[in-house]
This record gives structure tokens, C-alpha cells and sequence, in this order.
């Protein structure tokens, strides 16, 4: 999911000249395709559908209200992300009392690499690229995915379900491109440990002599 | 420079966004060749980053996009008057 896949940093500059100079209609058009990934962002953080909604909404209409703050200097998106991000924080903080988003300290470069070392497997076999097409992989996907530690998250949400490069994840979360990157490292590796007992179940059954099944 | 398995899962991650030096990437691609067990991990794990661009691994709710935008018409027509 590509926030914006079509349109560039001038026509996205140009619908917000638009929008600013009175051509507010033109403004479901420029978030349309953000939509999505503001809500993933949101449900991520706040673990509920409807509040993740509500919020969304809530960040759209700040993104309406701080338009003319927009500095082309950060992508659109990226900017829009930031907004939405921010918008769950901080309703993460009214709900302060609900421990589901713990505080964590920094960790990256501290815990020994070996802690984040990956399942090995003995007896793989390639996946099929159809075999990714089961719901039941998505589904322990989206589990692994929600209960990995904060900051972790993240970077995952950022990088590889939004598709952001790793200068704007690291600006987007206000870290080194250095951290993005030891933090995508852990979390790609916690959820291969997670995933690696179903992908198995996918591989191919191993053929004997003959063709038979073993 | 000839590199083990353990050094080849520290650049798992790198490896699979394509941002390690060339002479590392050769090196890596000379080891998984004939180990199995780290082809097994990176081949897992590319498959892991694969589903995690699939738009269905979050479903959104239905309605939600109509509903954010009626929301929106409304602000929009609120702030012109």
C-alpha cells in the first residue's frame, strides 16, 4: 500500500494550492489515498475499529484545518501519517489508565543480536507465491504484527505496510534512518519466528521415491 | 573474506530491502548457495515482508470510507459559511 502511488509531490502541491484557494471539494480527492494507511495506523495503536475510526476521521479533518501549514519541504503523506499517528498517541495517553501500550525504553543497539535470532528450519521447502494468498496467513500476520512491542510496530506499520522509505519512517517517528533500520531487522525476524510454524504448512508435501508422499 | 551464518542473519533484513555493499551481497549470495538452512530463513522471511504488503492482512471496516467522507463534506460546508 503506496500512500499516493500516482501522484506526484507538484500535483499534490498543486490540489492543495486548489483546495487553500477556495476549491475545498477537491480536498476527498487528495486524501483518498490515505485513507487506508491512516487507518491501519490508527487501529494499530488503539486496538479497536471504532475508535480507530473516529480517529481517522479526527485526523483528517486536523489535516483539513492545518492545510496552509503544509510545507512541501515533507511528503504529503508522511505529513498526513504524522497527524494521524499523533491523533492516536494521544488518545493512547487519555486511556492511560488501559496498560495495552507500554511505555518502553530505547533499546536499539543495547540487547544482544542474538536475541533476535530467526527460527531455522531443517526442512523447508519454498513456499508457493499462491500459498501466501491463505487467509489464515494473513490472519496470524495481523496477530503477530499487533502484539509486537511498540516500537517495533512501527517501524513494520511504516516501512512495510505503508511502503514509506526509511527517511521518511525515520522522520515520520522521530528516530535515526540507523534505528529504523535495526528496528525493521528485529521485528521482520520476530515475526518470521511467529509465522514460520504456518508458512511450513503451506510448503509442498516432500515427494519419495516414485512420487510418494513421506 | 568468507562469512558464517550467523553474520549472513545479521544482514536478513538489509539483504531483502537490496541496501548491503555489493562485495557483502556476493558474499552472502555465496553462502546461501550452499547452506541451506540460512536459504530456508531468508526465503521464510522474504515471505514474511511479501504478506506484509498485502492490502488484506488489516481488513478496514465497511462504510468506513463513506462515512469519513460525509464527515469531511460536512466540515468542508460548515467552513464556508
Amino acid at each position: 500500500m503506496t500512500p499516493q502511488p500516482s501522484m506526484t509531490a507538484e500535483a499534490t502541491a498543486q490540489i492543495i494550492a486548489q483546495i487553500l484557494a477556495g476549491e475545498k471539494h477537491l480536498f476527498h480527492n487528495l486524501i483518498r489515498p490515505l485513507e487506508r494507511a491512516v487507518f491501519v495506523m490508527l487501529f494499530g495503536l488503539l486496538r479497536n475499529e471504532t475508535d480507530a475510526e473516529d480517529a481517522a476521521q479526527e485526523a483528517f479533518i486536523k489535516v483539513y484545518r492545518n492545510l496552509h501549514n503544509f510545507r512541501g519541504d515533507a511528503k504529503f503523506s508522511t505529513w498526513v501519517i504524522s497527524i494521524a499517528r499523533n491523533e492516536g498517541l494521544g488518545l493512547l495517553r487519555k486511556r492511560s489508565s488501559r496498560p495495552e501500550e507500554p511505555l518502553e525504553p530505547d533499546l536499539d543497539g543495547e540487547a544482544p543480536r542474538g536475541d533476535f535470532t530467526p527460527a531455522m528450519l531443517t526442512d523447508w521447502r519454498e513456499v508457493p507465491l499462491e500459498a501466501l494468498e491463505r487467509k489464515e496467513l494473513r490472519q496470524c500476520l495481523c496477530r503477530a504484527i499487533l502484539n509486537l512491542p511498540p516500537i517495533y510496530r512501527d517501524v513494520v506499520q511504516l516501512r512495510d505496510i505503508d511502503e514509506m522509505d526509511v527517511q521518511e519512517t525515520a522522520d515520520t517517528l522521530g528516530i535515526t534512518p540507523g534505528s529504523v533500520k535495526v528496528r525493521l531487522h528485529r521485528a521482520r525476524i520476530m515475526l518470521q519466528k511467529e509465522l514460520v510454524p504456518v508458512l511450513k504448512g503451506f510448503a509442498p508435501p516432500k515427494r519419495g521415491l516414485f512420487g510418494r508422499r513421506v | 573474506m568468507k562469512i558464517d551464518c550467523k553474520h549472513v542473519w545479521d544482514h536478513i533484513s538489509d539483504y531483502i530491502d537490496g541496501d548491503v555493499e555489493p562485495m557483502l551481497r556476493a558474499e552472502i549470495d555465496r553462502h546461501l548457495e550452499h547452506c541451506e538452512i540460512c536459504s530456508a530463513v531468508m526465503d521464510s522471511t522474504r515471505n514474511v515482508v511479501i504478506l506484509m504488503a498485502d492490502e488484506r492482512i488489516f481488513e478496514i471496516p465497511r462504510g468506513y470510507s463513506e462515512r469519513l467522507h460525509q464527515r469531511l463534506e460536512a466540515v468542508l460546508n460548515e467552513e464556508q459559511s
